[in-house]
């Protein structure tokens, strides 16, 4: 019983990371853009959050460098793809490689540094309820950020005025701008949404979940989360429960290893991109779906008075 | 057609980025490089120009980070007579090739290469630069100028595992595994072995995480087989993180390939480290005095090849003076962890009582012994 309150408690862990960074890209998706850079994004916050850590010893700090660092890569991208109209998948891929490497870069004098002792993160009395202490109340405050995060989405998104306008910037630009929005500026808040919740996600990775600072240690996470938008069919709570999934997998297999059960790891591995495929296979197939739920002008450039 | 171009250009410009990015990080060993050759005198001859190249960052704090202090070893031991170099991050792919040929046509005339997928592209680069002498870490396929050379990690584990198996409360120990080579499976089973020479009733956990280093998996794995009951841990990865997992969840843990004290202090309990300086020196000397000629070499405890440092305060005196008369015996020769009788998984006897492995059988351990639980990924 333990065991399993245990597994849970890894799970909510593991899913913490990919849940903040794909809620985060979920909103600049539904303002119409697509950020492959993630990956990159993430791995810059992570040696940005580290570094901060190292020298302010507080782990908020570096929470915050690692948004910052995200929403700035992110704020180049957007420039880049809303005023100078490039091509969004291939900026996106540039981002990426362009944070490995970058991240690397900087972070090579931080390969040895090492983080002041982490601390127990239990809340008093909830934790001590059998089973669900374990599995849900001992985790950083971070992991019920996620679960905020979701729900200020969903009210946002479907509840505000203001998630209204930016769902109908994603969904067509053109109404949007005749009717006097400012879809340039709108579609850049959204996109440094999405990267300083890249960066949160990323600093996570390293200030708390792993914790130290390797190149290249976000380890495909960030293609994972941007498969989940997708995965999700944009709707933020099966991104989350997408994000605890992933993350299921990951650690079901580690524990049955640990039983002696052999599973193959690197099928395992394949299941996020091999479920995002079949989402997609299928909602293809749906036009009626794609229309309810994927930004219908996702991935396309917008000109003004064009 | 013109979202086409763009395309085009965008791609173009990451290409751009991306190098630069490349050739950014391999600077780096050219300046460490020029610093020791600042001021040479006329008359000396030039120094013996010797490159290295590595498979991760010299900060990974294990694998590579020995070898790096090996690379220091020949500097402290030659002087101005080397001229040492390295590049680091250097992928198992044809990037090697292409590095391997970089440094060979930089004038260096000894090239170590620290990891077993180097193997094809060094065989390569070594036919056609046969005035250049290769060395190549941990593999088993050598040339006239091609030789290899390997340490005994597992004589560590074997260590590891007699001070686990006093330290273990529920008698269950945790391996972290990289891939499944005979190298990693050797060194679970002798950590196992080591633990049931102190303790009969050990049963070791194994999880393969399939890469060398990826730290936040290996975490993962750590975390695993702590909530599935292990209590001392030992990876056979490269990182700290699984010693960083068992000290914030209050478990025990080593170093492995270097001495990760300080990344765990109440957790570890002793460092099993390899240190490449003895053969790294041995090898440049020969090359020095002409006297280098192919081979292959597996140094271990005896050559000073491996040691097991910093054993824990609190580990009992009588199994650190097991530990010592284990390093005497391994010295000596008298000793060695793989003698007979030892029993397969299945309860097959894989060596008659006081029968030694030789090198042959060791370089093809597939299976586990008693008391490691689980299968051989990839085995029927």
């Amino acid at each position: 019983m333990n065991e399993i309150a245990l597994l849970v408690a890894a799970t909510f862990n593991a899913g913490t990371v990919l849940a903040i960074a794909a809620l985060g890209l979920l909103i600049n998706e539904k303002a119409g853009i697509v950020n492959l850079g993630a990956e990159g994004m993430m791995l810059c916050a992570a040696v940005a959050g580290f570094a901060a850590v190292v020298y302010t010893g507080n782990d908020w700090v570096g929470f915050l460098a690692g948004m910052g660092a995200g929403a700035l890569m992110a704020a180049a991208f957007g420039v880049m793809v809303i005023w100078l109209n490039t091509n969004q998948y291939a900026t996106g891929l540039a981002l990426s490689l362009f944070g490995a490497g970058l991240s690397a870069f900087v972070g090579v004098g931080y390969v040895q540094a090492k983080l002041p002792p982490r601390g127990d993160y239990s809340i008093p009395f909830l934790s001590d309820i059998p089973f669900l202490g374990t599995a849900l109340f001992k985790q950083h405050p971070l992991a019920y950020f996620a679960l905020i995060l979701m729900a200020a989405i969903v009210y946002f998104l479907f509840k505000s005025r203001a998630g209204l306008v930016l769902r109908s910037v994603g969904e067509s630009p053109e109404s949007a701008h005749a009717l006097g929005y400012p879809v340039r500026r709108i579609r850049l808040l959204a996109v440094i949404f999405g990267g300083a919740m890249c960066g949160l996600a990323g600093a996570y990775l390293s200030v708390i979940y792993t914790p130290l600072w390797v190149q290249g240690m976000v380890a495909g996470k960030g293609w994972i989360a941007l498969a989940l938008t997708t995965f999700a069919t944009w709707r933020p709570a099966r991104v989350l429960l997408g994000a605890y999934l992933f993350g299921g997998v990951t650690m079901v297999q580690l524990a049955l290893q640990s039983r002696g059960v052999a599973v193959s790891e690197q099928l395992l591995s394949m299941t996020p991109y091999i479920a995002t495929i079949v989402v997609l296979a299928l909602i293809s197939r749906n036009p009626a779906w794609i229309r309810v739920n994927m930004p219908q002008s996702l991935g396309k450039p917008f000109y003004p008075g064009g | 057609m013109n979202s086409k171009r763009n395309l085009l250009a965008l791609g173009l410009s990451a290409a751009v980025l991306a190098t630069l990015v490349g050739c950014g990080k391999k600077e780096e060993p050219k300046k460490e490089a020029a610093a020791p050759a600042a001021a040479p005198a006329p008359a000396k001859p030039d120094p013996l120009k010797i490159a290295f190249a590595y498979v991760g960052p010299v900060g990974d704090g294990g694998w590579t980070f020995a070898h790096d202090n090996g690379r220091k070893a020949i500097e402290k031991e030659f002087g101005d007579k080397v001229k040492t170099s390295f590049v680091e991050n250097v992928p198992e792919s044809a990037d090697a090739e292409r590095v391997m040929r970089d440094l060979a046509s930089q004038g260096n005339k000894l090239i170590f290469g620290t990891t077993f997928g180097y193997m094809e592209p060094m065989l390569k680069v070594a036919a056609d630069n046969k005035g250049i002498k290769f060395e190549h870490a941990t593999g088993y396929k050598g040339a006239e100028n091609l030789r290899t050379y390997d340490s005994r990690t597992y004589e560590g584990a074997y260590m590891a595992g007699v001070i686990a198996g006093k330290m273990t409360k529920s008698n269950t120990l945790g391996v972290v595994g990289s891939i499944p080579i005979p190298e990693v499976i050797r060194n679970i089973n002798s950590y196992t072995m080591g633990a049931q020479s102190v303790n009969p009733k050990i049963k070791t956990k194994v999880v393969w995480v399939g890469e060398w280093f990826n730290p936040a998996k290996e975490t993962e794995a750590a975390t695993a087989l702590i909530n599935g009951g292990a209590d001392v841990l030992l990876q056979n990865t490269d990182s700290k993180a699984v010693l960083q997992t068992a000290e914030k969840l209050g478990k025990r843990a080593f170093g492995w390939d270097s001495d990760m004290t300080a990344y765990g202090p109440k957790a570890h309990l002793g460092s099993a480290v390899i240190n490449w300086g003895p053969y790294y020196i041995k090898a440049t000397r020969e090359a020095l005095e002409g006297k280098w000629a192919t081979g292959a070499t597996w140094w271990g405890v005896k050559e000073g090849a491996i040691e097991m440092v910093n054993v824990a305060e609190d580990v009992p005196a009588d199994i650190k003076a097991k530990v010592a008369e284990i390093k005497a015996g391994l010295k000596a020769g008298t000793f060695h962890p793989w003698t007979g009788p030892i029993v397969g998984q299945d309860g097959k006897e894989v060596l008659a009582k006081g029968v030694v492995a030789d090198d042959k059988f060791l370089g093809g351990v597939k299976f586990y012994v008693k008391g490691v639980e689980g299968k051989v990924p990839g085995a029927k």
